[in-house]
């Protein structure tokens, strides 16, 4: 759905999404990164199950929570990538930790 | 005598609608009078508790008060859902209180033990849990945990549903609900009130004062007195995570939709709704200690919202003998009462007065202690 802008230069970085090396670049916000990867759905509710996705890309609609090197529900479009991050999309709620 | 209305509620939160709801059900004619949005709505900002233990400390007329109100609960969520469609989401699991030292339990198990000591107090179970015991009915607890006071009548439910299923139940059955209508004076001519703001009158043949803290601007206006104040409570409400919790604390509770509500603080700020740092922080803190898997939560938001509190902590029911008809109605637990006040005190209302075994929440009882 997405395609780079054909002189998007900025160096390469990989990431991994769900456990698979997915490739980015310095200054990709983790929204950016994913949508540019193809992934459409980033997480479903925890009351319905609907899927959802980035719409609002500012900050304000927390439609794009994923979970970011194991914090869960962190808004993607506000956090950059960085080499190595790990990245997961969520399934209804949280699970709560130990 | 024929007014347009035979009662007159004057607000339209929890205490109110409870009430037009439980009247409109016996057949008046009903309208509430409400301020809006504008108003400082404890019912926006409660923790949507129907707690039982530990209440009535000094008037065990308030324990079974509140007992029969959680009591009716059930029944008054069937018909709630049943009527408007809205599942307000009551469970009635039991209730914990936890304590994080040695001190903590003691103190709880004297005060519970003096409540149930006193003459007349209503009887229903409660116990007191040590840790091995609370740890296993509530396995994520803590290792600063050392006990639990735990009774079996505490329940929870979704109190903005709560207050939403009156609104809607009380327009099903023919009440009107006039937003943006503060009232500025009240005046009672052949048998009638005149409730009148600055547009408006608005008649009825009995009026309720149900207006949390506006009570005490309003009660004088009908020869009665509501001496309440604004008592700032801050909430702490966490993002949606599995569950976890399937008791309510009276500090921590999870929603049916998966939130972790904290909360509970008491602070003497007047109208001041702004929430603090410091008290939150508070919060957060002792609920972590609780249960640590908090610690990894996102908080989605804070708030503050106004108790109604009475110089003793018990509600205010009363009716005028100078102007007959008036009626007052305050307290600040609109959720765990809620039943109690459609089902038992709108009834009673609706017939004209109030039954003696009410006398004791009269303002009245105010007068006597600042005569001794």
């Amino acid at each position: 759905m997405f395609r780079r802008l054909p002189d998007a230069a900025a160096a390469a970085v990989t990431i991994a999404v769900d456990g698979h090396f997915v490739p980015a670049r310095v200054g990709d916000t983790v929204a950016a990164a994913l949508l540019a990867a193809g992934f459409g759905t980033f997480r479903t509710t925890g009351v319905s199950g609907a899927s959802r996705g980035p719409y609002c890309l500012m900050g304000v609609c927390f439609d794009c929570l994923v979970a970011i090197d194991g914090i869960g529900s962190r808004q993607a479009c506000l956090v950059q990538v960085r080499e190595g991050m790990r990245v997961e999309t969520q399934r209804g709620r949280r699970p709560v930790g130990p | 005598m024929t007014a347009e209305f035979d009662v007159a509620v004057i607000g339209g939160g929890l205490v109110g609608a409870a009430l037009a709801w439980g009247m409109a059900r016996a057949h008046q004619r009903v309208v509430v009078l409400d301020e809006g949005d504008i108003a400082h709505r404890a019912s926006r900002a409660n923790f949507a508790l129907v707690w039982v233990q530990s209440k009535g400390l000094g008037m065990p007329e308030y324990a079974s008060w509140t007992k029969r109100s959680s009591d009716a609960w059930q029944g008054l969520a069937e018909e709630l859902e049943q009527s408007t469609g809205v599942d307000v989401g009551f469970s009635r699991p039991g209730g914990f209180t936890l304590a994080l030292s040695d001190a903590e339990l003691e103190a709880r198990a004297q005060q519970l033990q003096r409540l149930h000591n006193q003459p007349n107090m209503v009887r229903y179970p409660y116990e007191m849990l040590d840790r091995d015991a609370l740890l296993a009915r509530l396995p994520r607890i803590g290792s600063e945990v050392v006990g639990a006071s735990y009774c079996p009548l505490d329940g929870q439910c979704n109190s903005l549903r709560l207050l939403y299923a009156f609104h809607t139940g009380m327009r099903q059955l023919g009440a009107e609900y006039r937003p943006g209508h503060v009232v500025h004076a009240i005046d009672y001519q052949n048998g009638v009130f005149l409730l009148r703001n600055s547009s408006a009158v608005v008649q009825a043949e009995k009026v309720v004062l149900a207006a949390g803290i506006g009570n005490a601007r309003l009660a004088p206006m009908v020869g009665l007195k509501a001496p309440v104040r604004p008592q700032r409570g801050q909430l702490v409400v966490t993002e949606r995570v599995e569950k976890f919790l399937g008791h309510p604390l009276v500090t921590i509770r999870q929603t049916e939709e998966g939130t972790v509500m904290l909360g509970d603080s008491q602070e003497e700020a007047g109208l001041d709704e702004t929430v603090g740092l410091g008290v939150t922080a508070a919060i957060a803190s002792r609920a972590v200690r609780m249960f640590p898997l908090l610690k990894s939560l996102n908080v989605v938001r804070t708030w503050a919202g106004l108790r109604v509190m009475t110089q003793d902590g018990f509600p205010i029911y009363d009716e005028s003998s100078s102007r007959p008809g008036a009626f007052l109605a305050t307290c600040h637990s609109g959720v765990t009462l809620a039943a109690g006040h459609a089902l038992t005190l709108a009834p009673m209302i609706a017939a004209g007065s109030l039954s003696s075994d009410l006398d004791v929440f009269s303002a009245r009882r105010f007068d006597v202690q600042t005569a001794a």
